[in-house]
Formats: structure tokens, sequence, C-alpha cells
């Protein structure tokens, strides 16, 4: 795709023409998305992973009520295999914008006894977080939450609406979608239902870069090539952690390597890279022949339709 | 980088998903994974080609059915233009999907069979798109590989439409031979139609003028969210948060506040990021007034000399979209307009229009799902709105069941009734 690499070109508004650049068309639809959920809904949160996408969206949400606070909360559903970094990014970003955080944790819910851990070296927590991100909103009454999922990213939220209706057990039914026309968005609903709302559902990857460049927003540094101990699995590299064992064969060797995504330390894949600033980030994105969940999670690949099935039972 | 938005209808059949196929893969949007999975899925299937529909089809349901279900959003981009696809499917029960895909688009591409010529299907699609005021509409004359090329049919079909889409109102209507199968016409020339001196498809969206298409004359500033610190640093900041729906906002402006009538000037429109020089349509800024007023969400802020109509009556071309009711003189429903919610009552169904052949029936009594008739509304608070066809933003409404929550109604004001 033919983006410039000098970030800073792709934001120019064109004011004598009254046109706003792409991303900043993209900028004010979200912005739009973020005031109308706070002005409608009694209790919304900000679903904050540490990941590029909800780091957008908490920025946006701090742009959208300035110089006011951000008037909600955000979640993080902690599965507790993080990369260090990445809590050590989220903690360090709370403590800077003064926002409220909430943690919804995995390790609790397996505690409690209201799911059980799956086993072995392919384990992960990631179909758990349902769990844990249901018992957060139910405990803290939320009625509408905030997402960073964009619908570039899979093809059962290429289908999702920016306001996406959830049922009293967190059920998303992609077949009864409510109509979205305008930027008229509807968001009444009954007690104990809730919406998964998606500002920014139509920003690309590489919009998303171009954002963080032009907005210097400072991200993760796993997301820049680093040296890291990973081995090979199903294509993909994974990162020598606690919470992974490895298999017969899957030897530990140092590479210079980034990640695209970030999710669960257990199944999400780094790639091999060199692109060590924004600016060959951006390059290395607009250039790559691979989706981002394609190249890096294995949650994704079960089945042909998991990512439709883990949200019809609640999931992000 | 400007970024475009356009609305695809038409069925499988007229080579649509091709035609989409084409666009991302011509434009290097599709991704070595998602070319693989579809590849896997269609050999399964015992297809001997890639089924590029199954790019487009994301749900369980719909690969299992082979159909379409629902509004499905694409993206792409060129060194020119950002494009953001919302595609619909074209089959008579979706009239829904394609008024919301369409109700945000730039631009309209209609897919017509070479072969078949202008179907009812056809003209209901660019029917849909002219109520709808999509600014521009492309009729892509599919399939001429299958008719050998012939401008002659290519030239009976442009005559065709040309005499239905007058009695539309149409803005910008261009007509491009193809073959999507084939790539001619869709990213490259022709070498197959040298009688044809128009643009490619790609050439026509990434250079058809867009900028004119906003409305930049009548200032409108629904408000959204009224921002107050009540911070040491800012105890007295009262900022109007919201976006612009028309016009322009800058600073000296002399502007009334809407319903309650006082008059203000503009201190300065801003965001986050500073003072705006101004603020012109789809901004989300800021406004802050010289005077202390009340303001409210729901209200609307425009110039003293350019004030939008302001009314509990109104009448509106209106497209019912639920399958398990009816809209019919004396229901009640909820009405979002603007960032205004009111109750209103249905006085009257003037019409319904039958989309195929534009005929009025004014012995309609009621409207079901997919079907569009001209209604009047009353409401239970005054409505500042424009006619839908000079701002789509303040003319445009929803309509929601109040006792199952769900958006029945999509409605575009006409004018004011009485």
């Amino acid at each position: 795709m033919g983006f410039s690499s000098d970030p800073t070109t792709n934001r120019q508004e064109n004011v004598m023409n009254y046109q706003l650049s792409d991303v900043g068309a993209l900028e004010a639809e979200a912005i739009h998305i973020i005031r109308e959920v706070a002005a409608e809904f009694e209790r919304p949160a900000l679903l904050f992973s540490g990941g590029k996408d909800s780091i957008l969206l908490l920025h946006m949400a701090i742009k959208a009520f300035a110089p006011a606070k951000v008037p909600f909360p955000i979640m993080h559903v902690d599965t507790g295999h993080n990369f260090d970094e990445v809590i050590q990014y989220r903690d360090r970003r709370v403590a800077e914008t003064g926002v409220k955080l909430i943690v919804a944790s995995v390790q609790e819910a397996i505690d409690k006894g209201l799911v059980t851990e799956e086993t072995g070296p392919r384990a992960s927590r990631n179909g758990l977080q349902t769990t844990a991100l249901l018992e957060g909103i139910e405990t803290h009454k939320f009625d509408a939450l905030f997402g960073g999922a964009r619908r570039d990213e899979e093809k059962a939220r290429a289908k999702e609406r920016v306001y996406s209706f959830r049922d009293e057990f967190g059920q998303w039914d992609p077949k009864g979608q409510r109509p979205e026309l305008w930027n008229l968005y509807n968001g009444r609903h009954k007690q104990g239902e809730h919406f998964r709302v998606f500002p920014i559902s139509n920003w690309t990857e590489l919009d998303v870069w171009h954002y963080i460049a032009d907005q210097k927003i400072d991200v993760p540094e796993i997301y820049y090539a680093h040296k890291r101990m990973v081995f090979e699995r199903d294509g993909m590299w994974l990162a020598d952690t606690p919470y992974i064992t490895r298999m017969e064969g899957e030897e530990l060797q140092e590479r210079t390597v980034r990640f695209r995504t970030i999710g669960d330390a257990s199944c999400t894949g780094a790639v091999d890279s060199d692109a060590n600033d924004i600016h060959k980030v951006i390059e290395e994105v607009g250039a790559t022949r691979v989706t981002e969940r394609g190249a890096t999670r294995a949650d994704d690949r079960r089945t042909e339709a998991a990512m439709e099935d883990r949200k019809k039972e609640g999931y992000f | 980088m400007e970024l475009l938005r356009l609305a695809t209808a038409g069925s499988v059949d007229d080579g649509k998903s091709t035609l989409i196929g084409r666009l991302l893969y011509d434009s290097k949007s599709i991704f070595e994974d998602q070319l693989e999975s579809i590849e896997a899925t269609s050999e399964a299937r015992g297809s001997e080609t890639v089924d590029l529909a199954l790019l487009t089809d994301g749900l369980r349901a719909e690969r299992e059915q082979g159909i379409t279900i629902d509004v499905a959003h694409r993206y792409f981009a060129t060194p020119k233009r950002k494009f953001i696809i919302g595609d619909t499917p074209g089959h008579i029960q979706y009239t829904r999907n394609m008024v919301t895909g369409a109700s945000v688009a730039d631009l309209a591409i209609v897919l017509i069979d070479a072969r078949k010529g202008v179907l009812e299907q056809s003209r209901r699609h660019a029917f849909i798109a002219s109520l709808l005021r999509i600014p521009h509409i492309v009729l892509a004359v599919n399939k001429m590989d299958l008719v050998d090329y012939s401008e002659d049919v290519f030239n009976e079909i442009h005559a065709d439409f040309t005499a239905f889409a007058a009695k539309l109102d149409v803005g910008d209507l261009t007509f491009i031979p193809m073959s999507a199968l084939n790539g001619d016409n869709v990213v490259d020339r022709s070498e197959n139609m040298p009688w044809y001196e128009g643009s490619t498809l790609l050439h026509h969206l990434e250079e058809v003028h867009i900028a004119s298409d906003r409305n930049l004359v009548d200032a409108r500033f629904p408000v959204q969210y009224v921002i107050r610190p009540q911070t040491p640093e800012h105890p007295d900041y009262r900022g109007y948060a919201g976006t612009v729906a028309g016009g322009v906002f800058k600073k000296g402006d002399e502007v009334i506040v809407l319903p309650s009538g006082f008059t203000s000037k503009v201190e300065a429109v801003e965001t986050a990021d500073g003072e705006l020089e101004q603020a012109f349509p789809p901004m989300a800024c800021t406004i802050r007034l010289e005077d202390e007023i009340d303001i409210s969400r729901g209200d609307m802020i425009c110039r003293t000399n350019n004030q939008p109509e302001s009314g509990q009556d109104i009448e509106a071309m209106v497209c019912w979209m639920s399958e398990f009711s009816e809209l019919k003189p004396n229901a009640k429903l909820a009405l979002k307009h603007t960032t205004r919610s009111v109750r209103a009552m249905v006085k009257d169904l003037r019409y319904r229009l039958d989309i195929n052949t534009l005929h009025r029936d004014e012995d309609a009594t009621s409207l079901t799902l997919n079907e569009i008739g001209r209604v009047k509304l009353r409401t239970t608070q005054p409505l500042f709105f424009d006619e839908y066809r000079r701002n789509r933003m303040t003319g445009s409404f929803i309509l929601i069941d109040e006792a199952t929550n769900v958006t029945v109604g999509a409605g575009m004001i006409v004018g004011s009734g009485s």
C-alpha cells in the first residue's frame, strides 16, 4: 500500500479546502463515539490491555474531555500471563493520566473455582478471559465497555457494529444486530444488558501506527525490534516465558523480533523485525503481506470461526 | 490524504464480490494468510477456483449457506486516497442493509450484468442511493467479456438507465463498462474496449471530487457534551463539545443557541491539540462562548442569521427496518435526531412508495420490513432540523421501538409538517 513513509505528511489537514485528512476524519469519528457513550450511558468503562489499540482509545478519551478528566475508569482483564514491559507500561500510564484502573483477574476466577485452567503445552488462558471480563462487568455494573477492536483484524469483526449489543449473558447475536445509520447510535438497553463500543472500528493497523507517530504516543517497547529468547511453534516465534512449557524439539534461540499485537504471553507470537523505531514500523506494516492476527495469534487459529464463536459467548 | 466511503450494491450473480476482490487484490490489500484461508475453504468445498466472495462473507452461517446477511466493511488504500467499503447484499429482502450502508457513503457502485441489462434490482439500488443522497453513483456495467465487449450493449444500458435516473434526484452519475473477472477497466484500462474513453473504476474513485459534498454554508453545532472540569486549574471553564454538522465556526462568530434563543459570540473553537482557526464538518471540537448561558446536550448552536427549522411537526421519508412490527398511524416511538432524543407519534402515513416502479400508494395503511413511505410525525419536544437533501446530519433521524429498544426505522426529513 503506497503510504508515504514519512508519517507527518499523512496528517496534513487541508484547511483551505475544509478537508480533514483520513486519520483526522477517523479521529473525529472516534471522539464523537466516545462522547456519545459518556453522555448516554450511566456506567461506561474502557477495556485496557496495554496493547496499541486500547492505548489509542485512552489517548482519544483524554482528548475528548480535556481539560476535564476522563469521566470513566479503565478495566484491565488480567490473564496473569503478562509481558513485564506491558504491566510496567500500564502502571506508568495510569500514574501519568490519573485515570482510575480496575483489574479483573483471571487468576482470581481460577482461584474462586469459576473456571478451570487448560493444561498441557498448548494451554492458554485466552478463553478464560471471558469469565473474568463478564464477572468484572457484573461486579461494577458497567453498561458500556469501550474496546479497541477493528474491523480489518478479523472476518467476524468486519461485521460487528460500532455499538455492539450484549444480552444479560454477555452474548453477541450476529444475525440480530441493530441497524446502525449515519452517526446516530442507539444505546438503549434494559437492566443487566450492556454494550461493547468500538470507536476505532474503521481504522486499519497502518492508520493506528500513523496516528501513534503523529500524536507521539508512547507504547510498550516490545512493539519495537529487540533481542529476545524465542522458540518456534506453528510458524510463530513464541517468547520464552514462565507460562509456556516447550515441547520436544522446540529449541530456544535469540532473535531480533518485535510484537505486532500484545495479548496473553502464552499465545501471542513475535515476528522477525529490524523495525526499532516508529518510522521503520510504519514502513514494515505498509509492506507486510500477512494480517497481524494471522501472523501472531494462536487463539484465532483454532478453527475458522474461532473469533465468531468466542464473541458469541461474550469475548471482547 | 482524503477518506472516501463507498457503498456497493448488487448480488453475487452480478459479480460484486469478484469486483471487490479485484479492487482489494489489485491494490494489494488482500493478505497472504487471508488468501490461503479462502483457498483452503474453496478447495474443501470442492470448488475449482478461489471464491473471492469468501473474503467478505465473515460469519459461519454465511459461509455455510453461501449468502451474505449483513453489511461487511472492507478497507483499502492507494497513494491517493483511503477507502472504506460498506458492502451490502443486493437481494430484495436486504433493503434495510443497503440503507444502512448507504447512510454515510460518499459514492455508490451499482452493478449491472451486461447480459441482463437494467433489472428491477438495479433500479431499486439506484433509487435507494438517491433517497439517501449519496452524492456520486457509478453504474458498473459488468461482464462485458460475455457480450463481446460490445459498445452497442453498453450504449443501450446507458440510455435505459439514464431514462430511469431522470426521475431520481441524482447528482453525479458515471457509467463504466468493465469485466471484474478479467480486470478490464477496474484498475487497468481495457484493451478490449478501445471505444470507451472514460476513466477506469479505480481512477474514478481516486479522482471524483468529494470536497464540495458537505454543507459548508449552514453552521450547525448540536451540543453533545458539556465540559466543566471545576478543578483548581480550570475553575470556570465551560466548553460545549460536539461534532460540527454543517457550516464553519470561528472565533468572533455571532451565534444563537436553540431552543433558548440566547445569543452570544464564539470565544474560541478548540480541541485538545489547541485553538482552531475554524471548525468544519465532520470535526469533533469544543466551542466556548463569551457569555455564560445555560446550555445542555441536545441544544443547537448556529448563526443568528442562518437558523435551522424548528418545530414539533415533521414530514419525512421513512424506511421501516423491523420484521417484528409495522409502522402505523398513532404508533408511538422513540426518536433520535442529532444529539436530541424525544418521543414521536405517527400522525399520518401519506403514501407508501413502490421502490421498483416509484408508484405512490396513497391507500397504504402501514409500512412493513423494507418498505419506504412518506410519514408525518409529531414530537414531544421541538427538533432543530434541515431538509435531508440540504444536510444529511441535521436532516436524518432513527426511530426506536420503546418496548424492545431495537432500531426500527430510518428517517430523512422532507420538511416541516403542519
